[in-house]
């Protein structure tokens, strides 16, 4: 056991080091490391065909590329939506499927089904479309706290499924196929086989989203949203309307959603209800718990692992979502807190805050 | 402008069969210091919750410069000019003291999620206004040294002083302390004193809930004290101590000498 806690502790410490050392550089050192790194995704198609990183990542049984598209890039982009509603303004939403199948209908509808829309027209109108969803079931449900709210998003998932399913408009259990490709652009073409177009497109969006939930998380909203998780009646008490702000976590949340059930109906091009399961809301939310809820950077971890672990352990065959199981567990009873929590403040802020008001105190 | 701030009008509040505030009439005057002290259950945090709009009277009317609270959400109470602590802290732990302090200094802004996307200039421009505001309060509480600090790893003492700088971030015509020298040793409670009356010095009214009657005593001008929900007395902090019914609220009424 002790062996155990040893080599724990020293993993730990190896995340601690490397991050104070990222913290220490300067600007443009950082700079530097960003840029690499996003070179680097960018070519992760690639990363098989390099000797012994190839033989590391590489899944058996299914086309590497196919895995970062089709899972990894798609858990990504609805974990960094679930993040938003769950890690940062604490609402338990179980449901969140229910808003990814929004996305995919709708873009199913337009461009295929009752309409002839383009995929980059579609796209706006269904992140749109989800985002109203959002509001619509955000509206009465929000009053509701905790485990009430847990399980009304419960049985909204499940309210899109079954429509889906039962309604001949949204083509029931046959689905809709024939969905639009998004264009050609840039010199990719979007075809049926070659899914690296595709992974550079949803790697864009998971950029662009990183980016806007990034502006938000350190404003006036994102400030209102912690504070609503960590004492609802204390921040309407501050003054936050508490209302507004979880509306608008769960409809931006929505939105994202949404946008990942777009970009999935665009690469596979048919969907049907059985794509929408019970079940995938609650691995988004795994993800999220498991790389550290409240923090973007912990959540996308999180999704890169629960989305691609299972196809990297496909040796193991059937026994593999055992094994994903007890690592989920392993994970909740070392590190309840996620892989990569939320660090709050920043150490080299403290230090400069301490020193100055040693200045004035002197 | 009349120089009564807020004016809580015959306001009685019943939970089910329970009376915690009978039939209570108390003005607070624009820049005073106010004292409301009574023993346990008297009813003072009910008052405050009153006023804050967490509990809504079963009877009677609280104003605040003339207009009527009942109809306002809570947090809209806050914008008209109320502020409070908690007598149990409530911090939003796992924010820095410096958000903490930026969620009250919010309450005065209005750019919202498109502000925040698109970093407009009026964004910005309140940004760095609250978080100046911010710090200012933080450095005037004394606990700017610690400003990046993690709320729940604050000491006892800056958490109580943190409060504090929250309520006043929110920049409210009255400030309601509730308890805030709760487990303070007496150096503590002195300096606590001085902080309250340079408060006061700045423009805002206090009204200050406390069981200590020494703190009260010392920096309040008008006291009103509460028992069993009734108000007993209201006046100068010397009549009030030297009020028969007062001392008898506290010490218990002694059979022989009535």
């Amino acid at each position: 056991m002790s062996q155990v806690t040893k080599v724990w502790t020293a993993f730990n410490g190896l995340f601690a080091g490397l991050g104070a050392q990222f913290r220490a550089m300067n600007k443009w050192q950082r700079y530097s490391v960003y840029g690499l790194g996003i070179i680097a995704l960018y070519l992760l198609p690639y990363w098989p065909e390099v000797p012994v990183l190839g033989q590391i990542v590489n899944t058996p049984g299914s086309q590497f590329e196919t895995v970062m598209n089709d899972q990894v890039i798609i858990f990504v982009l609805v974990a960094l939506g679930l993040n938003v509603v769950v890690g940062i303004a604490g609402l338990l939403d179980l449901g969140y499927v229910g808003f990814y199948a929004v996305g995919a209908y709708v873009t199913a509808i337009l461009t295929s089904a009752h309409g002839n829309l383009p995929w980059l027209l579609a796209l706006p109108v269904a992140v749109i479309i989800s985002m109203l969803f959002g509001v619509i079931l955000g509206t009465p449900t929000l009053r509701l706290r905790g485990d009430y709210l847990a399980i009304v998003t419960l049985g909204f998932g499940e309210i899109i499924r079954l429509t889906a399913k039962n309604m001949d408009w949204l083509g029931a259990s046959r689905g809709i196929s024939n969905i639009a490709k998004p264009p050609s652009m840039f010199g990719l073409k979007f075809g049926v086989l070659d899914a690296k177009p595709y992974f550079y497109l949803g790697l864009t969006l998971v950029f662009i989203v990183i980016f806007i939930l990034h502006r938000l998380e350190y404003s006036r909203v994102g400030r209102a949203w912690v504070a609503i998780r960590e004492d609802e009646d204390a921040a309407e008490l501050m003054g936050v309307n508490t209302f507004k702000f979880k509306l608008w976590a769960f409809t931006i949340g929505a939105g994202i959603g949404g946008l990942a059930g777009v970009h999935y109906a665009g690469k596979v091009g048919f969907i049907n209800p059985d794509n929408f399961p019970l079940q995938l809301s609650i691995l988004f939310l795994a993800a999220v718990v498991l790389g550290g809820s409240g923090n973007m950077y912990g959540a996308i971890l999180g999704a890169i692992l629960v989305a691609y672990m299972p196809e990297r352990l496909r040796n193991f065959a059937d026994k593999r979502v055992f094994v994903f199981g007890i690592v989920l567990v392993l994970m909740m009873v070392f590190r309840p807190e996620g892989i990569l929590p939320k660090r709050v403040g920043n150490e080299h802020k403290k230090r400069k805050a301490k020193a100055q008001a040693g200045e004035v105190a002197s | 402008m009349s120089d009564i701030l807020l004016d809580f009008n015959q306001v009685t509040m019943q939970f089910g069969g329970v009376t915690a505030l009978n039939d209570v009439t108390l003005q607070i005057k624009r820049g005073e210091i106010l004292g409301l002290i009574g023993p346990n259950g008297a009813g003072k945090t009910t008052c405050f919750n009153v006023m804050t709009g967490v509990y809504s009277p079963t009877k009677g009317s609280v104003s605040f410069e003339g207009k009527n609270l009942a109809k306002l959400k809570r947090y809209e109470i806050t914008n008209v000019g109320i502020a409070r602590t908690f007598q149990n802290i409530r911090l939003f732990s796992q924010m820095t003291a410096l958000e903490n302090v930026m969620v009250g200094a919010d309450a005065r802004k209005r750019s919202s999620v498109g502000g925040a996307i698109l970093r407009t200039p009026r964004q910005r421009h309140e940004e760095k206004e609250a978080r100046e505001r911010s710090m200012e309060l933080l450095q005037f509480m004394g606990i700017a040294d610690r400003a990046e600090t993690a709320a729940r790893n604050l000491p006892y003492g800056y958490q109580r002083r943190l409060e504090i700088a929250r309520a006043l971030a929110t920049e409210p015509k009255l400030l309601c302390l509730d308890e805030p020298a709760a487990g303070f040793n007496p150096a503590e409670k002195q300096e606590l004193n001085e902080l309250i009356l340079k408060i006061r010095e700045q423009g805002y009214t206090v009204l200050l809930i406390e069981h200590d009657m020494n703190v009260v005593m010392k920096v309040s001008d008008r006291v009103a004290v509460l028992d069993f929900g009734q108000k007993i007395a209201d006046g100068l902090p010397a009549d009030v101590r030297a009020n028969p019914a007062v001392i008898a609220a506290y010490l218990g009424v002694d059979d022989h000498a009535s």
